[in-house]
């Protein structure tokens, strides 16, 4: 297989040596995610089914289960208001699960906004657009910092004017998505961000809510570890469908400078494309506790003692 | 060019100019996206919304609903909205319109219950208390009372009938001889529900529901009404003022509020008016 080939299908080698679907078998996990956490808001006012009711914003699960998105509690104390205890009650809960399983699977797996951008990806890939505005990917993170300095200045939650998040998840669970409202808007400026002007540019490089969960899951026990990485064959098939490719190369060619197989980097959303996508099952899901170096190359433990 | 005078002290130098120009980077960058963030948070929603009952007062409202709709969603009549572009309160936002579905004005609130965060006030017990706006009587030219019928919907749907619009009554001049009940809206007692907006018989509602302050004005924080001070003070706060005779009028008697008892006279005149 050529590197050309690799680049314009990758996956294509995985799915000959694996088969089709364990070679999509993390992406369509969570598409089933995506989907699941849409289709637990609208059984209720479609069939009368009530799992879910609100949104990503806040939402009450089984009339029991209260979560609250911790950006909008942030935003609420920077505009002076201190929410009541069941919204800091469903922050916190919010909070405990992603810094376990890592925060940004908030955006792999939950976000209606991946689909969307995922889709531009794709597209601009088979349109073979190559250029595009550079954008770097700490933007978001002074875009962070941007959202509360706004609140504090206007007494609102700021970034809810223009947040895409909640507003395509309001329209989809509200069938606002189906009028020509905020959510068909702003969902249509994002998807053509990311085709036309900068390549995974929205989730990758801008959006304040990813860049909050990045640091929620900076510690987080899931990881993707590059356990198998002595396998690899440098097919650059996980760089390519990677959205946030920098956090790899440290995991995956560190076993010079004896760092472990971890992706550490607080960036990695944990979709688990890199791990579909290998042909030699370089990839899996791990804790942060197997960092150990030494069980995939046993020359640079040697090295590393002496 | 590199390598020129101490590089030690150089070094140190450009360590510190970098970290220093780097603070300001970042600040510049928090500053720029700040101000772009907070333009359209900014905008002041043109047309007044009606709030679900027991919001926060609409600046504060904006720092506290996430815009979640869980009170929407436990509003069993469907007086609920989020809004959306062009229904004019901040996109996401529960309202309501009052002509469309009002406020059935459940006595469990079940709107405050579901909320969150806060942004409806769990204080509100008893819904005859919320403040949902005011009804206005805004078509003195149009409402059939106005015109000396007696439509009187607004007054009987109203869930505080005879306490937050009463029907006062006055003197029908086009006809000289009957009388015209005019719908009154007493501020204190309506909650703003809208049911008497959305009764109107007229194809657009003479009586509309506004907002708190644009419906009921606000007298100046230095006003003193003399009548009021005077009842709680028990007397005057300044000196009565002096009698002074009128002309023409000396030997008329007076009664106990202080006007004089006149006399008719057949031509249509008074007895104690002399030309």
């Amino acid at each position: 297989m050529s590197p050309r080939q690799g680049i314009t299908d990758p996956g294509a080698a995985s799915v000959a040596a694996r088969g089709w679907l364990a070679a999509n078998k993390w992406l369509l996990a969570r598409r089933l995610a995506q989907l699941f956490f849409v289709g637990i808001f609208v059984t209720g006012p479609l069939f009368g089914v009530w799992i879910a009711k609100g949104n990503l914003a806040s939402s009450l699960t089984l009339g029991v289960l209260p979560l609250t998105d911790p950006l909008m509690l942030l935003q609420s104390l920077a505009a002076g208001h201190v929410m009541t205890g069941t919204a800091i009650l469903g922050a916190a809960l919010v909070m405990v699960a992603y810094a376990l399983v890592g925060g940004r699977v908030y955006c792999s797996w939950v976000c209606p906004v991946n689909a969307v951008t995922d889709l531009a990806h794709w597209l601009r890939g088979r349109l073979g657009i190559q250029k595009g505005l550079a954008l770097n990917h700490n933007t978001r993170f002074w875009l962070l910092g941007g959202v509360l300095v706004a609140s504090a200045a206007t007494g609102t939650i700021a970034w809810e004017v223009i947040n895409p998040v909640t507003m395509l998840h309001r329209g989809l669970v509200t069938g606002g998505i189906l009028t020509l409202g905020s959510a068909t808007l702003v969902t249509a400026a994002v998807f053509l961000f990311d085709l036309g002007i900068a390549s995974r540019g929205w989730c990758t490089h801008l959006c304040p809510v990813g860049a909050f969960y990045a640091l929620v899951g900076s510690r987080s026990l899931l990881r993707v570890s590059a356990v198998n990485r002595i396998a690899c064959n440098d097919c650059m098939d996980c760089f390519t469908v990677c959205p946030e490719r920098h956090v790899i190369a440290p995991a995956l060619r560190g076993a010079a400078k004896g760092v472990g197989p971890l992706i550490l980097s607080r960036d990695c959303t944990n979709c688990g494309r890199c791990i579909d996508v290998c042909s030699k099952t370089v990839f899996r899901f791990d804790t942060r506790f197997h960092s150990d170096p030494a069980g995939t190359k046993s020359a640079r433990s040697e090295t590393k003692a002496a | 060019m590199a390598g020129q005078g101490n590089s030690r002290s150089e070094g140190v130098d450009q360590g510190r100019r970098a970290m220093l120009t780097g603070t300001v980077r970042g600040a510049c960058a928090v500053g720029m996206m700040g101000a772009l963030v907070a333009f359209p948070s900014r905008r002041q929603s043109v047309l007044p919304a009606l709030r679900p009952p027991g919001a926060m007062a609409e600046k504060d409202f904006l720092s506290a609903c996430v815009r979640c709709g869980l009170c929407v969603r436990d509003c069993p009549y469907g007086t609920l909205k989020l809004s959306d572009l062009g229904d004019g309160p901040v996109p996401g936002t529960p309202f309501f319109n009052a002509r469309t579905v009002p406020c059935e004005m459940c006595e469990t609130i079940p709107c405050v219950a579901a909320c969150p965060t806060g942004a409806l006030d769990k204080g509100l017990s008893d819904i005859k208390n919320a403040k949902m706006g005011v009804a206005v009587l805004v078509g003195h030219e149009s409402c059939l009372n106005w015109l000396g019928l007696r439509c009187d919907v607004c007054y009987r749907v109203c869930p505080r009938i005879g306490e937050a619009i009463t029907l006062e009554v006055s003197h029908n001049e086009r006809t000289a001889k009957h009388a015209r009940f005019i719908p009154t809206v007493h501020s204190a007692k309506c909650t703003g529900c809208g049911k008497c907006e959305k009764a109107c018989v007229l194809d657009e509602a003479a009586i509309k529901v506004l907002p708190h302050a644009l419906a009921t004005g606000l007298l100046g924080k230095h006003y003193r009404l003399g009548w009021e001070e005077k009842a709680r003070a028990g007397h005057s706060l300044v000196e009565e003022s002096p009698e002074m005779p009128v002309r023409g009028m000396e030997g008329v008697e007076k009664t106990p509020s202080g006007t004089y008892k006149l006399d008719r006279t057949p031509s249509g005149g008074f007895k104690e008016f002399k030309p």
